[in-house]
């Protein structure tokens, strides 16, 4: 009712904000919408843009020229003549992670890092580095200053909140306090806090040497020792990246589906973003069913059909009715859930995308999306 | 329910294996269909177990309960008599009671884990930590009391398909983690069983693209692993109504004036454009199903449940299962 409209046309006009994020938790439309985006600011607003997308759809990556995995921004083509440049990019978290490696320290270090089983098992596999990195990279992007605008995707997380709490949780991580205790109980020992258990850091570490074996507790020393130098590095890059996305160039968008965990997460997310200072921008409702006949009842559609039914003669009348009837119920049914996110921040703009009757996969798929804009 | 006669060992109908690894993409029904089979495979006095291994406590929501214990507690009674435990397995518990097993590390290891030790050992090695859950999944697979099989299927509500390679190829992480010890013999012991028929993998997906790629994905990924493949599972299917057929406004407002309805222009329109989209769905989801038919395994429908999935519905959901697969 009195929700405002959210202009999200605006927003990609406009020459202060620098950097639109779409999150939201998984399935709900994320890569789709910063795609729509990124196309409609070039070709709409003249801004040379680049989108970073995690993990697109294949044939929505093949649509905007990322055939080649090179964990770098490539030019997409096909835009209308008139168009600012617009460039498409994927994440490459091993890359992105061998890359921050490879700056913070020499050559050889970085041989021995990327050697090492437990960097490899982190650098692809740890839950929170595909978070991290899509944050460093944001922060690589923003200082090129080659670019108006940067869309930002999101990885597919089950929860909105990871993309804020995974770097800083993999930092705390990489900080290896925790690690060091358990290989040196020793060092723990004097005025540590954690003097207290120090006997049982003993009695685990031998432990863990006796289930792991010598060689396990080499490489996790190894990959200790060899992280040691860069931890500051990484923890001030993602505070850096952090204060970024608290800047008033920064427009949070949050993507959500007409479903009842999308819109919980979408709630929680928003509320997040207040608590930490962060520009919500509006919230991007995905998927909306639209019903063109909308002045006809659902009960009196079904009732109808029934009658056809009886009647004979009517096949696909009775059939399209039917399908009516189940538009209209979906949408009163999304109406209520979304109601939930409405009465929950009732101040915060809100933009609808209709449900398309296919994928969304190519540059007129996102066209087609970025008119609801 | 001609199955139970005709093909029913004591792990129960068309679902012959024992432990049922239920996987998919994010958010197409993974927890849902492996309530459902866990309850469907309870029925007639069995009893089953259902795990879940993501702390994501999907199993108590779906069952409506409270967060669930590291403990396998009845969490619903099967039609016919039969009960269905549930388990929510925590990787830093699941190395506490390893260590405590094999290593008496009782007080200790609760103290190791207050300052974040435990926490820390399972999340520095994800291969680690996916040894101590699978291990837990294998220790409820094979255990026995009395020399009698305690379950008589364990269903997994597994990691997404992303995942779902990783988590289940244990040996080859650890492997290249721990070349010798207990953590090695017991990863191989899980990998056998992983391998064995007594495993079936079943895929979850829609019929959109994403998910049905990704499926394809991971049949491929576990197929070269060795690992058994077992249904495809398509959740959330709407019937194919109107595939193929011409609807013209002319058709709509003869039947919409047979039926007593008003045929003004606005409503002929809208409904023609409304069974066109419809339409378009549903060529494209035949052409999906085409795809999903082409993996070369049995593939099961479940409807869309317009009402969202109720303590009913999922039995229904366990009904489609057994008598379909
Ligand atoms: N408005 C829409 N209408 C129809 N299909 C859509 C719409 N938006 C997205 N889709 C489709 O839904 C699927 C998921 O979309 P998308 O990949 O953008 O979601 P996501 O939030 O990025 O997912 P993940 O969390 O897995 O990264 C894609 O196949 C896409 O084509
Ligand atoms: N057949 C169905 N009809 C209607 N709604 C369904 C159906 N199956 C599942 N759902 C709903 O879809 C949502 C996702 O289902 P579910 O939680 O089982 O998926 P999941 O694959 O386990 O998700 P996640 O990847 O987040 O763990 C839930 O809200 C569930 O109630
Ligand atoms: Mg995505
Ligand atoms: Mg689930």
């Amino acid at each position: 009712m009195g929700t405002p409209k959210l202009d999200v046309d605006a927003i990609l006009a406009d020459p202060a904000i620098r950097i639109v994020v779409c999150c939201g938790s998984g399935g709900v439309g994320k890569t789709t919408t910063a795609a729509a985006l990124a196309v409609r600011a070039a070709e709409r607003h003249g801004r040379r843009t680049v989108v970073l997308t995690i993990d697109p759809a294949r044939r929505l990556a093949q649509a905007l020229g990322l055939t080649e995995l090179d964990n770098t921004p490539r030019m997409v083509k096909g835009l209308q003549p008139d168009s600012a440049e617009l460039q498409a990019m994927m994440l490459d978290m091993k890359r992105t992670f061998d890359e921050v490696v490879l700056e913070h320290t020499d050559p050889k270090r970085a041989e021995e890092i990327f050697a090492n089983p437990f960097y490899q098992a982190m650098s692809s596999t740890f839950s929170g580095t595909q978070e991290y990195m899509a944050m460093e990279k944001l922060g690589q992007l923003r200082a090129r200053e080659e670019w108006d605008l940067i869309v930002v995707d999101t990885p597919p997380s089950r929860s909105a909140l990871d993309f804020l709490d995974a770097p800083a949780r993999l930092s705390r991580f990489l900080d290896g306090k925790m690690l060091r205790l358990l290989l040196a109980p020793a060092r723990a020992g004097g005025r540590s806090v954690f003097n207290l258990v120090s006997a049982s850091f003993g009695l685990f570490s031998r432990t863990v040497t006796k289930i792991l074996g010598a060689q396990l507790l080499t490489d996790l020393s190894g990959f200790v020792g060899a992280l040691d130098s860069m931890f500051g590095g990484f923890r001030e890059r993602a505070e850096q990246t952090y204060r970024v996305l608290q800047a008033p160039e920064t427009a949070f968008l949050v993507v959500a589906a007409p479903e009842p965990d999308a819109v919980r997460e979408a709630v929680y997310f928003a509320g997040r973003l207040a608590a930490d200072r962060m520009p919500l921008a509006g919230l991007v409702l995905n998927r909306v069913v639209a019903v063109p006949a909308a002045g006809l009842a659902a009960d009196d559609a079904r009732a109808a059909a029934e009658r056809l039914d009886e009647l004979g003669g009517h096949p696909a009348t009775a059939e399209v009715l039917r399908v009516h009837a189940e538009l209209a119920d979906q949408r009163d049914r999304q109406a209520a859930v979304s109601g939930r996110f409405l009465r929950a921040h009732p101040g915060v703009p809100v933009v609808k995308i209709p449900a398309q009757p296919a994928d969304v996969h190519d540059l007129d798929g996102l066209r087609s999306i970025g008119t609801s804009f | 329910m001609t199955t139970r006669e005709s093909q029913d060992g004591r792990t129960g109908y068309g679902w012959p294996a024992r432990l049922h690894v239920v996987t998919g993409k994010g958010g197409t029904g993974k927890t849902t269909v492996a309530g459902a089979l866990a309850l469907a495979l309870a029925r007639d006095g069995r009893r089953t177990l259902l795990i879940e291994v993501e702390a994501r406590q999907g199993i108590a929501q779906l069952f409506d309960r409270d967060p669930l214990p590291y403990q396998e507690l009845r969490i619903a009674t099967a039609s016919g008599g039969g009960e269905v435990r549930a388990l929510a397995v925590d990787a830093e518990e699941a190395l506490l009671e390893y260590l405590e097993m094999f290593y008496r590390l009782g007080v200790a290891g609760r103290a190791l884990r207050k300052v974040g030790a435990v926490d820390f050992a399972t999340t520095v090695a994800p291969g680690l930590r996916d040894v101590l859950l699978t291990g837990k999944i294998k220790e409820a697979v094979t255990r026995t009391v009395d020399g009698r099989r305690v379950y008589d299927a364990v269903v997994l509500d597994a990691p997404p398909t992303g995942r779902i390679g990783r988590f289940l190829n244990v040996t080859a992480e650890t492997a290249r983690l721990a070349k010798v010890g207990p953590i090695k013999t017991q990863s191989e012991g899980v990998a056998a069983i992983l391998r064995s028929p007594m495993t079936a993998v079943h895929v979850v997906t829609l019929l959109e693209e994403m998910p049905v790629q990704e499926s394809a994905d991971a049949i491929d990924e576990l197929t070269r692993l060795g690992i058994p493949i077992g249904t495809v599972i398509v959740n959330a299917t709407r019937p194919p109504v109107l595939a193929g057929a011409k609807v013209t406004q002319a058709d709509l407002r003869r039947g919409l004036t047979a039926a007593g309805l008003a045929a003004d222009k606005e409503t002929l329109a809208g409904l023609a454009g409304e069974a066109k989209a419809y339409q378009t769905r549903v060529a494209a989801e035949a052409s999906l199903r085409a795809d999903l038919q082409g993996l070369g395994r049995p593939v099961v429908e479940l409807p869309v449940l317009p009402g969202g999935v109720t303590a009913q519905s999922l039995e229904s959901l366990g009904d489609l299962l057994l008598t379909s697969a």
